[in-house]
């Protein structure tokens, strides 16, 4: 997918602070950004570093403290509750841990039945959303005869987790934004879920924000990263600018961290 | 929800404090049914020993029944006091000539130590150092021993309406019974009467019965608003979560039973009714439910599955609806149960001091007390009209607060043994 030039989503001076006085926590420093339609953006950093925060804020679900956030070259207004639906057809989100991503009250159909309802589909006749569902479960390799009527935590966690990117499926949503989707998940299931969210971006054309601690693997998805450290961006390229000739410390450090075969790990900075 | 009724009748402790609550309460439904008199007719006297009461005219006019059973032995032992017992045997000990001490230590029962004195007693025996007094005391009391023993029953005579003269109706003689079926009029309080001369057992059925229902309007008020406003306080946030915050607070830092009292009296003697007095309860006992409820929301708004509820689009009253509160659902019905408990002993406090339901139509547990202390049941040994209140008190709340303990058991598997 060839990436365009146009900015789908900006920011500038985006802050959020936690807490006051002797608590307070700076948790993102004034970072700015673009994002351009159909492409893979990664934002890697370590625990803590505010990759989350930066997250929740662009999704709408916590407020921003200071800065601006631009959706579709205009500035984002989601202050009322139609506005923020209006808002969330067009942005969704995969989440870490699939475990607690579910509601465990609620059976799947439930669920896909809610994606379908929201795309304002509601009035189809059954057999037609059953029909829709199947479709998105057989994308991502499941089967929804086996899912109906079934509760989440049936599931381990990789069905969960694509479970997740079908939902994504039938949103159709135009930026995802995935908040390492795949930390919680074994290593063979990893490379699946990571090339179902591929395909996706293939099928439906949406811009992808990569959120993950691996910078491996921000390398093997993204066309660019950004580096954050502490709240703030250190260092934003193309993926091969950042991994291949990295400027800042922080980054070279990262780099280093991964493990590789033949080479002693260096644990130094541990 | 199958699945975890299944886990809940597993827990021993659960399980246990359901049967108690579940007797108390068929026993409430039942009991009137079977017993269709009105709970709060005055039938007794004042504190009338349990037991079943007969007419005694009506004992004289049954038929008899000839039963050769040895009749003066209970006589005597109910007829001698544990006092004139003790007279007995001083003088067997002290002033008679024959007897030996092993004699008298052996006769423990009542009846061995009244043969024992029958025996040995003599009047003329010397009574050394005793005063007239006390020797007209010993015969006196073998006068009425021998009066009891050799009986030969009683005639029955009434007056005759025209003649004015006294007619013989019956004789009866000792060994003569009658069948307590055959009589007409007889009445059982199997748990006595109390001061008003009410039948205790069905006055405590009817009592139990409103202050369950006192318990559980008081229960179900105090978790309505303490759920309403920490799902709110802790879902919404901000100045909502501060004002509602504010108000929890006052009402915990003043003590809530004098809120209670303040209120009872505020009301008046004519106007305090059973489920009046259960709502102004339900009104001061929620800020316990508010504050944890709220804790709970606080914890859970940030969740994933909150978060992905927001990103389809759910409205503010369904997220609170389907992803807040059955994650709280289970915490809220063990508070219920508590609730209901305090409830009931709320109105047995409020009561007690005089303040609970002014009403003489129903009976409250707390009420029942307030009776018998106030006609000082336990000065008098009147046991039976308080044991079996407090009793049914502490069955209450001891089943509720184990069906609570057992469902925090299954509910926090941290909890376990």
């Amino acid at each position: 997918m060839a990436k365009s030039n146009e900015i789908f989503l900006g920011g500038k001076g985006v802050t959020k602070v936690y807490g006051f006085g002797d608590k307070k926590t700076v948790a993102v420093n004034k970072v700015d950004f673009e994002f351009h339609k159909g492409e893979i953006v990664s934002i890697v950093g370590e625990s803590g570093s505010g990759k989350t925060t930066l997250a929740k804020m662009l999704l709408g679900l916590h407020s921003v403290t200071a800065g601006e956030i631009y959706y579709n070259g205009e500035l984002r207004d989601i202050r009322s509750p139609r506005k923020k639906r209006a808002y969330w057809k067009g942005i969704q989100a995969i989440f870490q841990d699939p475990f607690s991503s579910f509601n465990v009250f609620n059976r799947i159909d439930t669920l896909l039945l809610d994606c379908i309802n929201m795309r304002g589909q509601k009035n189809l006749p059954y057999d037609k959303k059953v029909e829709l569902m199947t479709q998105a479960c057989g994308f991502v390799n499941l089967k929804f005869a086996e899912l109906t009527r079934k509760y989440p935590f049936e599931l381990s966690g990789g069905q969960m987790q694509r479970l997740m990117i079908a939902r994504i499926f039938l949103l159709k949503p135009r930026i995802l934004i995935a908040d390492e989707p795949t930390s919680m998940i074994d290593a063979c299931s990893r490379a699946t879920i990571l090339d179902m969210l591929l395909k996706l971006r293939d099928e439906i054309d949406m811009t992808i924000i990569f959120i993950t601690h691996d910078i491996g693997l921000a390398y093997y998805v993204s066309d660019s990263v950004y580096i954050m450290e502490h709240g703030i961006f250190v260092e934003r390229n193309t993926a091969d600018e950042v991994i291949l000739h990295p400027k800042a410390d922080y980054t070279k450090r990262l780099i280093k961290d991964v493990p590789k075969i033949y080479e002693e790990w260096d644990l130094s900075t541990v | 929800m199958k699945y975890q009724l299944q886990l809940v009748f597993k827990s021993q402790k659960f399980v246990t404090g359901f049967v108690i609550f579940a007797a108390v309460f068929l026993l409430i439904l039942f009991y009137p049914l079977l017993v269709t008199k009105n709970p709060l007719e005055m039938t007794g006297g004042l504190f009338y020993k349990p037991g079943t009461y007969v007419s005694v005219t009506d004992a004289v006019d049954t038929q008899s029944y000839k039963i050769n059973k040895d009749v003066v032995t209970g006589k005597l032992t109910k007829s001698v006091t544990a006092e004139e017992q003790q007279l007995m045997r001083d003088w067997l000990l002290n002033y008679c000539p024959e007897v030996k001490p092993e004699e008298v230590s052996d006769a423990k029962k009542a009846y061995d130590i009244i043969e024992l004195w029958l025996q040995y007693y003599d009047k003329t025996v010397e009574m050394e150092g005793a005063t007239k007094a006390v020797k007209n005391q010993y015969v006196r009391l073998y006068d009425k021993v021998e009066n009891i023993l050799e009986s030969e029953g009683y005639i029955v005579s009434r007056k005759n309406a025209e003649t004015g003269e006294m007619e013989e109706v019956a004789a009866i003689e000792t060994k003569e019974f009658v069948n307590v079926k055959d009589i007409p009029n007889r009445v059982t309080f199997p748990l006595g009467t109390d001061n008003f001369g009410r039948d205790v057992l069905t006055e405590l059925v009817a009592a139990t019965r409103t202050s369950l229902k006192i318990g559980l309007l008081a229960g179900t008020v105090a978790t309505a608003i303490g759920l309403t406003l920490g799902l709110l306080a802790g879902y919404v946030g901000g100045m909502i979560d501060n004002v509602i915050t504010f108000i929890t607070n006052m009402f915990t830092v003043i003590p809530s039973f004098i809120i209670l009292i303040l209120i009872a009296s505020g009301l008046g003697q004519a106007g305090r009714g059973a489920m009046l007095v259960a709502v102004v309860i339900g009104f001061t006992s929620w800020p316990w439910t508010c504050r944890s409820v709220r804790a709970q929301t606080i914890s859970l708004r940030n969740r994933d599955h909150v978060n992905l509820s927001k990103l389809s689009g759910h409205s503010l009253p369904r997220i609170v609806l389907t992803d807040i509160l059955p994650y709280v659902a289970s915490y809220v019905v063990m508070a219920y149960i508590l609730q209901i408990a305090s409830g009931i002993l709320s109105e047995a406090q409020l009561s007690m001091i005089g303040l609970g339901p002014s009403t003489n139509k129903v009976a409250t547990l707390g009420l029942m007390m307030n009776w018998a202390m106030q006609f000082q049941a336990p000065l008098s040994g009147a046991w039976w009209a308080f044991i079996p209140v407090v009793l049914s008190i502490a069955m209450i709340s001891f089943s509720l607060n184990l069906m609570n303990t057992g469902l925090d058991q299954v509910f926090n598997p941290q909890l376990r043994e």
